[in-house]
């Protein structure tokens, strides 16, 4: 199977931004710029999160979606804020094939099932934001890490998966911009007990923790900082991975 | 010889699923002009037609009924016109599908549309694959004919085609240890599992191509 490599950008309208444990946010450019790089690199899928959204209620970042969708021709998700069937509606028809929910699903679980009644659940991905308690349990947060739900994360992870969604981000906000490596015993232990894909994101600072992603049968892993700063690029990545024999999209010419 | 002329208007049909404004998108980029149709009756002169769609096949059934474009696209087919179905879109054109229990598509390719096998691979079906010849074939077929042999497209889907004839399939995808159906064409009935507009330039320069695909 061909890992995927997609490229995460945190949008605080109409910015790039970034930041660790989501602290100081840094603004880093132009979205659509980085998208379009990315893309001529040959990376796989984009996934726009919108990280003010959830708070404030709304989804300001259509206008962002148009105008990828207009020059960019790979899948493109889009997550925060989004609440009801309206807001997933909106997002596709600007240009989005996919949305990640977190918030509205912890709120109401059936929200996974409606919607991928409403659109086909390969348009669903949920994503699972968790961070280890002083247990060295694993605990389910929404709002980037911000507002705990006091959810068991493997226990959430079930409940989502058989309310339908068709994938799952899963981000270890302990590991997200530091660059020291994903969760990759999470990543494993999902990766086996479900049949749904999931993307390991959260940490990734090398060529060999994505590589680890793999192994650990993840189906795609989602980078940003290491992007955004160059620590490496979609190219070597890709050539990377390939190296390592891990299956991955490398376009002729 | 001389350069294959490309058509210049598509329509595409709305009918309430489906990422739209990604199709449109990649057919502008082609300097296309883009109709969409709300309902049946926009379909009138209409030479090449798009019907996109995500979703459930039973939701695609309803949406399509409900407009009267189930009988408008039959009509479409019987008097020569083309069709390319993308995804969903590709999936109604079959007489049945399997989702959420038995429905009737429209019935204009024979065959149906049937889960992927889960042994040992994630569903859906999610992210890019390569074009490859159908059983027994060395170039891939139809539209996809001057298409490179794995070629990478994307795919997301949890249903793929099973036509009644294996000579209506175009080109396959591998996916763990399966054969998935990734194009079939009949024709000027043509449809694509995986979707051209999404991708990159591969799926750019096929959509050109189907334009460029002659009527007679």
């Amino acid at each position: 199977m061909v890992f995927r490599i997609i490229a995460r950008l945190d949008i605080k309208s109409p910015h790039l931004v970034k930041g660790i444990h989501l602290e100081g946010l840094r603004v880093l450019g132009d979205p659509g710029i980085f998208a379009q790089h990315y893309f001529n690199e040959g990376v796989d899928e984009l996934h726009y999160q919108d990280i003010v959204a959830s708070l404030y209620g709304r989804s300001s970042i259509l206008d962002l979606v148009r105008s990828t969708a207009e020059r960019v021709f790979i899948p493109l998700m889009v997550g925060g804020g989004i609440r009801n069937l309206g807001d997933i509606q909106s997002v596709l028809r600007a240009g989005a094939d996919k949305v990640c929910i977190n918030t509205a699903a912890v709120e109401n679980p059936s929200f996974i099932t409606e919607s991928a009644k409403a659109f086909g659940s390969q348009c669903i991905t949920v994503a699972i934001e968790t961070l280890m308690d002083s247990k060295g349990r694993r605990r389910v947060f929404t709002n980037n890490g911000r507002q705990p739900t006091g959810l068991d994360a493997f226990d959430w992870v079930r409940r989502v998966v058989d309310y339908g969604a068709g994938e799952i981000i899963l981000t270890s906000v302990d590991n997200e911009g530091t660059k020291r490596g994903l969760d990759l015993e999470f990543v494993s232990t999902v990766a086996r007990s479900f049949p749904v894909p999931v993307i390991a994101h959260g940490g990734v600072g090398c060529i060999e923790h994505i590589a680890d992603a793999a192994r650990s049968g993840a189906s795609a892993a989602a980078i940003a900082s290491a992007f955004h700063y160059k620590m490496i690029t979609v190219k070597k990545v890709k050539n990377g991975l390939k190296e390592r024999d891990i299956h991955v999209r490398i376009e002729n010419g | 010889m001389s350069e294959l002329k490309m058509d210049k208007r598509i329509t595409i049909i709305d009918y309430g699923l489906g990422n739209l404004h990604s199709v449109s998108n990649a057919f502008r980029t082609l300097d296309c002009e883009v109709i969409l149709a709300q309902t049946a009756c926009e379909l009138g002169e209409s030479v090449r037609i798009v019907l996109p769609g995500v979703g459930a096949f039973s939701d695609g059934m309803a949406g399509l009924t409900s407009r009267g474009f189930d009988v408008a696209l039959r009509n479409h087919c019987h008097s020569g016109g083309v069709i390319l179905g993308i995804c969903l879109g590709a999936q109604l054109l079959m007489e049945a599908g399997e989702e959420f229990g038995l429905h009737a598509g429209l019935g204009i390719l024979p065959g149906k549309v049937v889960r992927i096998p889960s042994e040992g691979v994630k569903v859906p079906h999610t992210g890019w694959a390569q074009l490859l010849p159908p059983m027994n074939q060395t170039t891939l077929g139809g539209v996809l004919s001057t298409s490179p042999v794995g070629s990478w497209s994307y795919f997301i889907h949890s249903f793929h085609i099973l036509p009644s004839s294996s000579d209506m399939v175009s080109a396959t995808c591998s996916y763990g240890s399966h054969i998935l159906t990734a194009a079939v064409q009949s024709g000027r009935t043509i449809g694509f599992q995986f979707h051209p507009e999404k991708s990159g330039q591969f799926g750019l320069d096929l959509l050109k191509r189907f334009m460029e695909s002659p009527i007679d």
